[in-house]
């Protein structure tokens, strides 16, 4: 990890109409972080993550995303992440391998290079045998991970990961982390967003959003110490409750 | 433009993947070219006619027979008296009642002159109008006929002799074939596109799209050239359909068929895609889209004549893309018109696509 900043956003806000979903957030992170988004639903977290990645103007204030202001130069942001969205995106109705070409493509890639690098997922992934298999026909925890791995696809310095694990299973999360490490060692900054306080504790620093606001921000070990519990759970509860906000 | 054949053979993959599509491509023109220029014709044929004979004469009879010999009529009954007749009319049997007065034979020998009563079921004015003038154009033979019998010294009459020019056979079918191409065309092209884009933000691939740096004309463009490709196949198919099933051939040029379908079918996909980008489920776009599929065709001059319209509602059908490639083509088809004469056709509708292309392409948001 390094001190070199590759995500900063300064009162990022978005309203719709008269609801601020994101009010002010300011924050910034550093190249080959793990840094957990962290937040109860409605919080605001999947609305900031999208000004990131350049598909919502932001109401108010200003970020940059891999140097490129998010406001305006969002086409060069794109070039520079990759995003994994809490829907599952990926093609049903195309193999694991047409959707890798397909993106790979999008970005530019040579298509030799891409072939290559198909080879060499599905053999880290043990998914050979799954290249020509419709997506659709995949468990959900193999699509996740196909999702991560197609995020990350084109090599980019920054991916963004909204709610990655939800719905599966502990096994295949853990083998999820391992992959996010994976492409952290790799140099890749990896942005995610979760509803599981043990995975807020592989995370290397931490935000906690409560209606639309950071309240809390910190390495884990710093923010059990500042709210005085014993796991992430504790602190994310106490500021949690706080919250005006429903579901 | 380097994403682009990745995204066209991502586009093709699903249309054809999708099994009911092709079926749909196949089976729609093989229905608007078999089985509706039969249905759709407005000829009036087939009346039904009651008739009351009241002088049982020789002249009374040969009247029957000729208009029981006739196309058009069918004598569903002779009866006794107004009111059983009336009755039939009533309930919907016959459509005419034919009264001969009951000194039909004297009186014309007479007078030279006899009447006959005519009631007309009008609910279907046209239909109403048209028996009516067919009827009068075999008594006024029957007359004619009789007063040369008769050896009576007429004055030639003064006769019409029409020409029809282009369709001699005054056949309905050339005519509809062409109209019902453009319309099979907006019913596939025109909405499939409309349930698309929308279709990829039901499922949240758009997403994925959307966060990557593709451009929109490329993404725009990788929609809409299937749709390109499917509907010049329609046009051949149908083409071909028409002339085997009916002997329907274009006077024309069939490049030319090709060109305005070329425009129009951009044209449509474009409106369709427009729509689809400002819609935000799929019904939403289905019923917009619908909406004006319906206006487009009922004001396109495929069934009623826009000349015979309203002014203001002549005009409002220059915004209807439909008008303009069903004139054309029923010109190409019928008249053999040459791309200098449908230049007026041709620069609205090229005019018409550039818009709506430009529309699709800018309402396609990446970033709100």
């Amino acid at each position: 990890m390094t001190d070199e900043i590759v995500i900063k956003a300064e009162g990022l806000t978005k309203r719709f109409g008269d609801f601020t979903a994101t009010d002010h957030v300011t924050f910034e992170v550093r190249k080959g972080e793990i840094f957990g988004f962290l937040g109860a639903n409605g919080a605001g977290k999947t609305t900031a993550m999208r000004m990131l990645c350049g598909l919502s103007q932001p109401s108010d204030g200003k970020a940059t995303v891999a140097g490129y202001d998010v406001a305006t130069e969002y086409e060069q942001v794109k070039r520079h992440i990759g995003y994994m969205s809490q829907k599952f995106s990926l093609y049903d109705d195309l193999t694991v391998e047409e959707n890798l070409v397909l993106f790979g493509g999008i970005y530019g890639m040579p298509r030799k290079k891409v072939q290559d690098k198909i080879t060499e997922l599905l053999q880290e992934l043990g998914f050979e045998s799954e290249r020509k298999t419709m997506v659709k026909s995949l468990p959900l925890g193999w699509k996740q991970k196909l999702a991560f791995s197609l995020a990350i696809f084109h090599e980019p310095s920054i991916v963004f990961l909204d709610e990655p694990t939800g719905g599966v299973d502990p096994v295949t999360r853990r083998q999820f982390w391992e992959l996010i490490y994976r492409a952290a060692d790799n140099g890749i900054t990896v942005f995610v967003t979760t509803h599981y306080m043990d995975e807020a504790e592989y995370c290397d620093r931490v935000s906690i959003m409560v209606d639309g606001r950071i309240d809390a921000l910190g390495s884990p070990m710093q923010l059990k110490q500042q709210f005085h519990g014993n796991s992430m759970y504790d602190v994310f509860y106490a500021l949690a409750r706080t919250a005006k906000r429903g579901d | 433009m380097k994403a682009l054949p990745y995204l066209l053979t991502k586009e093709y993959k699903q249309m054809f993947r999708n099994w009911l599509l092709p079926v749909v491509f196949i089976l729609l023109p093989i229905a608007m070219m078999n089985v509706v220029p039969r249905i759709a014709t407005q000829e009036v044929k087939n009346l039904t006619i009651a008739v009351i004979d009241c002088d049982h004469s020789t002249l009374s009879s040969r009247l029957i027979q000729k208009l029981q010999a006739s196309e058009f009529f069918n004598l569903y009954a002779t009866c006794p008296n107004y009111q059983t007749a009336y009755d039939l009319l009533q309930e919907g049997r016959v459509d005419f009642i034919v009264t001969i007065e009951n000194e039909f034979e004297p009186n014309l020998y007479r007078t030279g002159g006899a009447d006959i009563m005519v009631t007309v079921n009008a609910v279907n004015g046209m239909k109403g109008g048209l028996g009516n003038s067919y009827l009068t154009q075999i008594v006024m033979q029957y007359a004619q006929e009789l007063s040369y019998e008769s050896g009576a010294i007429m004055r030639r009459p003064v006769t019409v002799e029409p020409r029809y020019l282009f369709n001699a056979a005054l056949d309905y079918k050339p005519y509809m074939i062409p109209a019902l191409m453009a319309m099979t065309l907006i019913l596939l092209v025109g909405f499939l596109p409309a349930l698309n884009v929308v279709g990829e933000k039901e499922r949240g691939t758009i997403e994925q799209i959307n966060v990557t740096p593709v451009s929109r004309i490329e993404f725009i463009l990788s929609k809409m050239i299937p749709y390109w490709t499917v509907g010049l196949f329609i046009v051949g198919f149908s083409m071909l359909l028409a002339w085997k099933i009916h002997g329907v051939t274009p006077a024309g040029s069939i490049g030319l068929v090709f060109l305005f379908n070329i425009v129009y079918v951009f044209t449509i996909s474009s409106l369709g895609l427009t729509i689809s980008n400002y819609s935000d489920n799929m019904r939403q776009a289905a019923i917009v889209m619908f909406f004006f599929i319906v206006i487009f065709i009922l004001t396109s001059g495929l069934i009623s004549p826009i000349a015979s319209m309203p002014h203001w509602a002549q005009e409002a059908t220059r915004l209807n893309p439909l008008r303009y490639i069903i004139t054309a083509m029923r010109e190409i088809y019928l008249k053999g018109s040459t791309f200098h004469q449908l230049l007026s056709q041709f620069i609205p509708l090229c005019i018409y696509g550039a818009l709506a292309s430009t529309w699709a392409v800018t309402s396609f948001q990446k970033n709100n």
